[in-house]
């Protein structure tokens, strides 16, 4: 067996005598769906903020493995280049589109990096060359294919403030999928959705993991959601690992179960 | 019954009109402009031979505040659905004053205007007579309005947001077809268009390039800019310093003068940019000052307070607008006309006009490539741009050099129009301008900028008429701005790519 796609060792974030996250170490594979759960204030956005360069961790490694590049350090690299280089995409808890431009903007805008190169920084764009024309064909047909299985095709050109909650949360989803990632991480996905928009999402995700075998990693509160797709969760409670392993395993955890429903008081 | 009828029309006149509310409320009004305008407009100190000499217009003042009370009395009337009278009274007294400003204004004369008009400035008469127009447009509107359910009003207001965006489109072309002819009604109609609205002209398209190149900053990129003027200033030096020491042209020194700005730009931009919202704006500021600081300290090269003159004028391909001579090839002995200087006024009116439309259709054209997107994206979320891979110092930075590149252009445009630059014409007021340029049209809007400069110099311009209450009516504008259109005179933002074809499909 190869090694696996993420390697979480040893991670902790001090903000000056707060400890959020404390020597956490976990693995996430490709084409599984990782789950980190765990009670509010656990330090699984912190996790994430991490990995996704928003924050640099007082310790630990953060090694991703990249088909072409090989190993590479995600704590060492600029917030920007960890989607660029590394392919590591993400989504916010609190939604965070473009609002005032299209929906195809949004996904065109995501595949940046691509048309850039295709535009000659700039300056073939500018002189209209064809090459450019059709990279940015290209993106358009990518941003097409998502739009379809997100099912907003036909709103491809309103203002993504203006869609439907649910919507914009599966167009955040889709939009960190154009930038062609390794590695996503969705930030509670389901918050906010009701049980039909849910049920959509656990679809969508499931046909990401299996169609486009990308890692998944969630962080999510509804269980229904965490316990139905993901292969492999990791349970955090106070900036501590408390327990990983398979959805079955983690239910039956001592310690999840006194994480979330609290210790039976001593007779 | 009659209760879902009452709530269906709520616009009603069974709504209650208490007359003597309304007389109070009109009357604090009224107070109001009574004792701003006694102080404003009340007392005038007139220079006179020997000294000065205080003069009262306190029948000024009176008509003043009785316009108000009267205009407020009919907004009261208005507000509870009387439309019938006001109709009739703003109509009649609309029709009044515009016929008799028209006779008044075709003999040249003022005849019965004298007993019929309230003010004796002719400008603020029409301004009367618009804000009479106005309200009986109003009350027009009201009471075709009225009896008609919601939806039926939200329809038509769909109706007009329709021909709105119908008229913005077709607003553009027909500006840029009436600024291509403008110039020519000189020749053909010079006692409409004399060589002051000329010089106006001029003025306003340096503000609508500037205007644009701003838009690139702060209204795409989001980088709020207050010290643009310094990178105006550095196009400006840059030129007239390159012709003065090196006896270049114009045509030379106009692409070496858009590069130091834009270096400027960058200069600015590395230390600043990480810098975000409220802060970035004070940093910019003091950027702007510093510029012009050194400008004016550093005597042994910019001349200090004294400035540069002599800037060479611009030439059409070598040819230079001067006065005929022998052994010279000059534009007028070329084409055998008779040296008139105007001609060199609308060649500089091509020039700046050129050079606007080239600041636009750069910025049309980059705003659909990915670098004029991911300006837009950091500008809705930079967090979020982050997270797609748009590396957020260079993407500013850009945006940042691009547009002092094109203040750089304006720059020495300024520097050839008037022969001589001063670090005095370069103050931070300048700088404020162009921002309320670019806020007043509605950011990122580039027909917003054309009409906010059009608003905002232009019309100041041709109100010098007013004299003192010209910054009166700039502030009341601005106010009926604030009021009316909050977010810009042009808040439509059309995407810069369709998946659907332009039209009716999948519009919000």
């Amino acid at each position: 067996m190869t090694a696996p796609l993420l390697q979480v060792a040893h991670l902790s974030m001090r903000f000056g005598g707060l400890v959020a996250v404390d020597d956490v170490s976990f693995a996430a594979a490709d084409k599984r769906i990782t789950a980190i759960i765990g009670p509010n204030g656990a330090g699984k956005t912190t996790v994430f903020n991490c990995l996704t360069g928003f924050y640099k961790p007082s310790v630990g490694m953060l090694s991703l493995r990249h088909p072409t590049r090989g190993e590479l350090y995600l704590e060492r690299m600029e917030g920007h280049e960890i989607s660029a280089r590394a392919g590591v995409a993400r989504t916010f808890q609190n939604i965070r589109l473009f609002p005032r431009m299209s929906v195809l903007e949004n996904l065109l805008v995501a595949q940046h990096n691509k048309l850039m190169r295709a535009s000659g920084w700039t300056i073939w764009g500018l002189l209209g060359l064809k090459s450019f024309a059709e990279a940015e064909k290209a993106a358009v047909e990518k941003a097409r294919y998502w739009l379809d299985k997100i099912g907003l095709v036909a709103q491809a050109d309103w203002e993504a403030g203006n869609l439907p909650y649910g919507d914009q949360r599966r167009l955040e989803i889709a939009r960190a999928m154009c930038t062609d990632p390794l590695l996503l991480c969705l930030d509670e996905p389901a918050a906010g959705l009701n049980p039909k928009e849910s049920h959509d999402l656990t679809t969508l995700l499931t046909f990401i993991r299996d169609q486009h075998g990308i890692g998944v990693l969630l962080i999510e509160h509804d269980m229904s959601v965490v316990m139905g797709i993901s292969d492999h969760i990791v349970v955090l409670d106070y900036g501590r690992k408390i327990a990983d392993g398979t959805p079955d395993t983690v239910r039956r955890d001592p310690a999840v179960i006194r994480a979330y429903l609290g210790e039976e008081e001593a007779a | 019954m009659a209760e879902a009828a009452a709530a269906a029309a709520p616009a009603a006149p069974s709504r209650s009109f208490d007359a003597r509310a309304a007389l109070i409320e009109s009357a604090k009004v009224a107070f109001v402009v009574l004792v701003l305008a006694a102080t404003m407009v009340g007392v005038e100190i007139a220079d006179v031979t020997g000294g000065h000499e205080v003069r009262t217009r306190f029948g000024q003042v009176a008509a003043a505040a009785g316009v108000a009370f009267a205009a407020r009395y009919v907004l009261v009337l208005l507000r509870h659905g009387r439309h019938g009278p006001v109709l009739v009274g703003a109509g009649a007294i609309a029709a009044l004053l515009i016929g008799v400003l028209a006779v008044e204004w075709a003999t040249g004369q003022r005849t019965i205007g004298r007993y019929l008009l309230p003010f004796e400035n002719p400008v603020m008469d029409w301004v009367l007579a618009a804000i009479a127009l106005f309200l009986f447009g109003r009350a027009a509107q009201l009471r075709r309005l009225e009896g008609r359910t919601a939806s039926a009003t939200e329809a038509s207001e769909a109706r007009w947001g329709d021909r709105g965006r119908w008229l913005i489109r077709w607003l553009g072309p027909a500006f840029f077809g009436f600024g291509l002819v403008f110039p020519f009604l000189f020749f053909i109609a010079p006692d409409i268009v004399d060589r002051r609205m000329l010089d106006i002209a001029v003025l306003v398209l340096t503000y609508i390039m500037l205007g644009w190149g701003l838009n690139i900053v702060v209204g795409l990129a989001g980088l709020l800019d207050l010290g643009y003027v310094a990178f105006f200033a550095v196009g400006a030096y840059s030129y007239a310093l390159l012709a003065d020491n090196f006896s270049l042209g114009f045509w030379i020194c106009l692409p070496f003068a858009g590069i130091m700005s834009a270096f400027a730009g960058i200069l600015l931009g590395f230390p600043v940019l990480r810098l975000r919202g409220d802060y970035l704006a004070i940093v910019t500021l003091g950027f702007g000052e510093m510029i012009r600081i050194i400008l004016l300290n550093w005597q042994a090269f910019t001349g200090g307070p004294n400035g540069l003159s002599g800037i060479p004028r611009p030439t059409l391909f070598g040819i230079p607008f001067e006065e005929p001579d022998e052994d010279k090839l000059t534009f007028h002995g070329l084409l055998g006309l008779e040296f008139d200087t105007s001609h060199r006024i609308v060649f500089m009116y091509f020039l700046i006009f050129a050079l606007a439309m080239l600041t636009n259709a750069f910025t049309q054209r980059i705003r659909r490539l990915p670098v004029g997107r991911a300006w837009e994206a950091l500008r809705e979320d930079e967090i979020a741009s982050r997270s797609l891979g748009i590396n957020p110092t260079n993407t500013k930075l850009t945006a940042f050099a691009i547009g002092a590149m094109f203040a750089g252009f304006a720059g020495s445009f300024a520097g050839t129009r008037l022969g001589f630059i001063a670090p005095e014409m370069f103050t931070f007021l300048e700088s404020a301008v162009i921002v309320a340029i670019v806020v007043l049209g509605g950011f990122g809007s580039q027909l917003g900028v054309v009409l906010a400069a059009i608003l905002l110099i232009g019309l100041p311009e041709v109100f010098r008429e007013l004299k003192d209450f010209r910054m009166v009516a700039f502030g009341l504008a601005m106010v009926g701005i604030m009021l009316w259109r909050p977010s810009g005179l042009i808040s439509h933002r059309d995407p810069t790519i369709r998946l659907h074809p332009a039209g009716r499909g999948g519009g919000s």
